[in-house]
């Protein structure tokens, strides 16, 4: 329950562009709130038939008839998370751009904390040190060398 | 451990990752070249539950489809999506018509013209025993589509038990076949 | 004349004599090592040239078959058109899968020859073997490209006209995007030349550091202007101020960057302390393989996007072959031969080098994190049959605090000294800057009462001011007279500019992005003569026009802007009809005065012929061209870099043949 928290408070930060390809104004909502509300989950649901874009990015067929759904649910007084579930109900965890919490994206979710970890582990193994046998330089090697990094 | 055993064991680990992620990525391009991995496969949450919720704009006289007999069937029947502005709905149509000597099928109009889809079917033989119409595409956002042709497999008693989003050929026939005989 | 010398044919005997030459140029040199042979090794360079000219005149031949409109080509066929300008009939070579890898091969083909040349100064094994893997990696490429996508293929009884090119890719933006893009991945492939030889060599040393990173810093500068230039075009392009998806072609761009970021940084270690030497190959041939298992994660067919070439499995075998060799090769022989490099400096975790392990973790947690997210889906399909998306929500909101964290690393890193730092004499730069960051940030939250933007813009901010004063107190202007100022500031090494300019450069971008959260809407269906406010701005559509361009008919209207009755500018926004293709494409207007964009998008007509409407999509967006201003910034800082006297290796080369008193003293 805990982490749920963080990780809405963690969401909850995030950018919200409110970019749209709403193509005409009878698309839109005429409380100012409502269609920001409107934007803001169309963001999140993928448009189904293009390649990783969301419904109200794009000019599909199908992504303008979602987008109107939403937007009968948003005046409808639905919530975010019902109008969510009606669309995963009908589509889907496909349609979520940002996918679930559960145990099929546990590797995606964990990513970001193993990667910190790991990473740091990685290199923090690499600063150790430790002797180890290395051809050493020739003479003539190491004075080239110096000569190259002279400018120090 | 002793340390050089460790830190081989670590050194090795950017090797793993890859040489995993290149069997993952073999094994998907065998799958695209069999037909058995499809990225742009979507499944549907409605496989193996009972059919929707939904409501037809438009009845065409004469063969009406009905929702609440779709429910009741008592026997298996084949719910296939098609328009008579799109391509592989054409293709799929000759075998459309060899499966329909075989099983009922029903067919939905997806944001199509009435008039439109009825010379589409005088043009290329009607497979459908039921026809309706889904004017705006609600019935087909309650099924789930993202586009046509995409057919359901339905038992009896109104389940789901199969969907296939792309026109319908040979292996997928055969898998209609078998279900058929396992039920 | 000329498309009698430059024929197809002869353009693709060119390609297979490249072919053969590269693969010489592989073996010839390695066995000349290995069996101290020098009259082997010496051919390397003459190989290299020799790969690079045959390269560029099957790339010529190609070209010149466009420009004729030489339809029995079929490649020609499918993606040109005699009324095509004659810009797009040469960079519509690369928009396309057989001509993008012939210019690959060719970039690939330079890169050898240009490291042939300015290398005279290696040691002569390591020269030897850096134009031997070199070779390699062209022969693979040359190989592929002869094998499964030949451009110069002809098709019996040519037809009179070629099908076209998308219209979306006849634009100046696209035209020069790709073969930048692509000279920075292919750039990259000369710092895993390097990284391979060292570890057949068994010798990583602040020499090899010196060595590698111009390189890494060319194609890193190359890389930031190609992924800038792709996400300036799809702002302009895609028509809603959209520049950034999250697209798996846009993610295959960043990967590299990030890793190539963290290279960046960490062969500046390897040269100032001979530290992280081992992680530093890793991060090279790591740098190389994303470059290049996102060229084939694109044209395979497994990761599909908007941006994608025809995909062909057949092809995706090739290249994951290719890969298999390139990258599980590299990374065997790093997990075999690394334990045997020798680690040497430590160091203290306050310092300079601290601070760049702390910039490595985070980029490649980032790097790590973009990987997953792109290759998830697939990987489930696969696995257990699942169908998921990973889209803009779930990179913004992994992404962001990590991003934030590296962004507050950037402020302080660049005041910390090499070796061990003490807290004394940063402690008043990081307060006054901190202030300002803090002070900015809540600033910014009360008047937006965004809290994310706001914590972003504080954070840029302070980058800046950091820099300031990093740069006031090094020159110590007002401690000491002015005089003494000037020649500091004249004495300062380029390479200290490029530093912060490329910092600074993250954060013009940074307050860009920023910017665009508080971009201003409004779509409106109006009749020609009405005005709109938006933004304290007055938008006339002043009228409509309809023209005929070369392949098009166009829509084309004209938008009066001006702010409390004074005129501040015009914008033509169009919609343009390729009856070829039967597509419409939409061309936005836009007009920056570089603290804000004015976007117009033309839409649908409606209504009647007598009295139309039109569907007019207006955008204020405030510091949008900072995203890109800072993107050329960043890439300006590397290319400054390249100029500094201590990387003029290869030119420096003639100078330290003589003997030098300084080297002595140092």
């Amino acid at each position: 329950m805990r982490l749920k928290m963080v990780l809405t408070m963690i969401m909850g930060l995030t950018f919200s562009f409110s970019a749209m390809a709403v193509s005409s104004p009878d698309e839109m909502l005429p409380d100012h709130h409502q269609e920001k509300r409107a934007e803001l989950i169309g963001s999140k649901l993928r448009c189904l038939v293009c390649q990783n874009e969301s419904i109200e990015e794009s000019n599909a067929e199908l992504a303008k008839d979602l987008r109107k759904i939403v937007r009968q649910h948003v005046a409808a007084g639905e919530s975010d998370h019902q109008i969510m579930e009606w669309m995963v109900a009908r589509y889907g965890n496909f349609i979520r751009l940002k996918p679930p919490f559960n145990k099929l994206t546990l590797l995606l979710w964990g990513m970001p904390f193993l990667a910190l970890i790991f990473s740091g582990m990685f290199i923090w193994n690499l600063i150790i040190r430790r002797p180890s046998p290395q051809t050493p330089l020739d003479e003539k090697e190491k004075h080239r060398i110096a000569e190259l990094i002279k400018d120090e | 451990m002793k340390s050089i055993t460790r830190r081989r064991l670590l050194w090795s680990v950017p090797f793993a990752t890859a040489a995993v992620a290149g069997g993952g990525f073999w094994a998907m391009l065998s799958g695209l070249k069999s037909g058995k991995f499809d990225p742009h496969e979507i499944n549907t949450p409605l496989l193996n539950r009972p059919i929707p919720e939904f409501h037809l704009d438009v009845q065409p006289p004469g063969m009406v489809f009905n929702p609440i007999i779709l429910r009741q069937i008592n026997k298996p029947i084949l719910l296939n999506f098609f328009a008579s502005w799109c391509i592989p709905c054409l293709l799929e149509m000759e075998n459309l018509q060899k499966l329909s000597s075989q099983i009922d099928i029903w067919g939905i109009a997806y944001k199509d013209k009435p008039e439109n889809a009825e010379n589409f079917l005088q043009r290329n033989g009607n497979p459908y025993r039921y026809l309706g119409n889904d004017l705006k595409g609600s019935v087909g956002i309650e099924w789930g589509i993202s586009g046509v042709p995409e057919s359901f497999l339905i038992m009896p008693g109104g389940m789901i038990r199969w969907h296939y989003p792309n026109p319908l050929g040979e292996a997928a026939i055969h898998q209609i076949h078998s279900l058929l005989r396992k039920s | 004349m000329l498309e009698n010398i430059l024929s197809p044919e002869a353009g693709h005997f060119a390609l297979a004599l490249a072919c053969c030459m590269a693969g010489a140029q592989f073996i010839l040199p390695l066995i000349g090592v290995q069996t101290n042979n020098r009259r082997l090794i010496n051919l390397a360079p003459a190989l290299a040239w020799g790969q690079f000219i045959a390269l560029a005149f099957s790339f010529a031949c190609l070209v010149t078959a466009s420009i004729c409109d030489d339809f029995s080509v079929l490649n020609i066929l499918q993606n040109s058109a005699s009324d095509k300008p004659l810009l797009y009939k040469i960079t519509g070579v690369w928009g396309n899968h057989e001509g993008s890898i012939l210019l690959w091969a060719l970039i690939l083909g330079i890169c050898g020859a240009v490291v042939s040349s300015f290398s005279q100064n290696l040691p002569f094994s390591l020269r030897a073997r850096v134009i031997a893997i070199l070779g390699g990696s062209a022969a693979g490429f040359e190989l592929f490209c002869l094998t499964t996508s030949n451009p110069f293929k002809r098709i019996w009884s040519a037809p009179m006209e070629g099908q076209g090119m998308n219209p979306l890719l006849q634009d100046p933006g696209l035209a020069f995007h790709p073969p930048i893009l692509y000279a920075g991945y292919v750039g990259f492939s000369v710092p895993f030349a390097f990284a391979i030889a060292a570890l057949i060599e068994g010798r990583v040393d602040a020499a090899w550091g010196r060595w590698v990173r111009p390189w890494t810093v060319l194609a890193w500068s190359l890389l930031t202007i190609g992924i800038t230039l792709g996400s300036w075009w799809s702002y302009y392009i895609l028509g809603w101020g959209g520049y950034w998806f999250w697209d798996p072609v846009e993610n295959a761009s960043l990967l590299p960057w990030l890793t190539g970021t963290a290279l960046l940084h960490c062969a500046l270690v390897v040269e100032k302390r001979e530290a992280l030497k081992i992680w530093t190959i890793l991060l090279a041939i790591g740098t190389f393989s994303l470059s290049l298992s996102g060229t084939f994660l694109v044209r395979s067919g497994i990761l599909n996007s908007v941006h994608a070439f025809a995909a062909d499995p057949s092809r995706g075998i090739f290249i994951l072959i290719l890969l298999a060799i390139i990258s599980g090769g590299s990374l065997l022989l790093f997990a075999w031969r690394a334990p045997n490099l020798v680690q040497e400096g430590i160091f203290a975790p306050f310092s300079r080098e601290g601070a760049i392990v702390l910039n490595n973790i985070l980029l490649c947690s980032m790097a790590a994190v973009v990987l997953t997210g792109t290759l998830y889906p697939p990987f489930i399909q696969l696995l257990t049959g699942q169908s998921l998306s990973v889209g803009k929500p779930f990179f913004d909101t992994t992404l962001t605090p990590i991003a934030l964290l590296l962004l507050i690393g950037m402020a302080i890193a660049p005041l910390l000294p090499f070796k061990k730092a003490r807290w004394q004499p940063i402690a008043l730069p990081i307060y006054i800057a901190g202030g300002l960051t803090v002070i900015s940030a809540v600033g910014l939250y009360f008047y937006a009462y965004k809290i994310l933007p706001a914590i972003a813009s504080g954070i840029g901010i302070g980058i800046i001011i950091s820099a300031i004063i990093d740069f006031i107190r090094k020159i110590t202007l007002f401690q000491t007279p002015l005089k003494n100022s000037f020649h500091r500031l004249l004495g300062l090494p380029r390479a200290y500019f490029a530093t912060h300019l490329a910092h600074i450069g993250i954060a013009i971008t940074t307050l860009g992005i920023v910017g665009m959260a508080f971009s201003q809407q409004k779509i409106v269906e109006i009749h020609t003569g009405e005005t709109v406010h938006l933004a304290g701005y007055e938008w006339q559509l002043s009228s409509i026009q309809q023209g005929i361009g070369p392949n098009y008919r166009s829509i084309d209207a004209t938008i009066a802007i001006s702010r409390k009755g004074k005129a501040v500018t015009w914008l033509f926004p169009s919609q343009h009809y390729f009856p070829r293709q039967r597509q419409m494409i939409t061309n936005v207007a836009i007009h920056t005065n570089l603290i804000a964009d004015f976007y117009v998008v033309l839409g649908e007509k409606r209504g009647s012929n007598n009295d139309p409407l039109y569907i007019l999509r207006f955008y204020y967006n405030p510091l949008a061209p900072w995203i890109w201003l800072g993107g050329f910034t960043m890439a300006l800082g590397g290319l400054i870099t390249l100029t500094d006297r201590r990387f003029r290796v290869g030119i420096l080369s003639k100078k330290t043949r003589k003997p030098s008193t300084k080297a002595k003293q140092a």
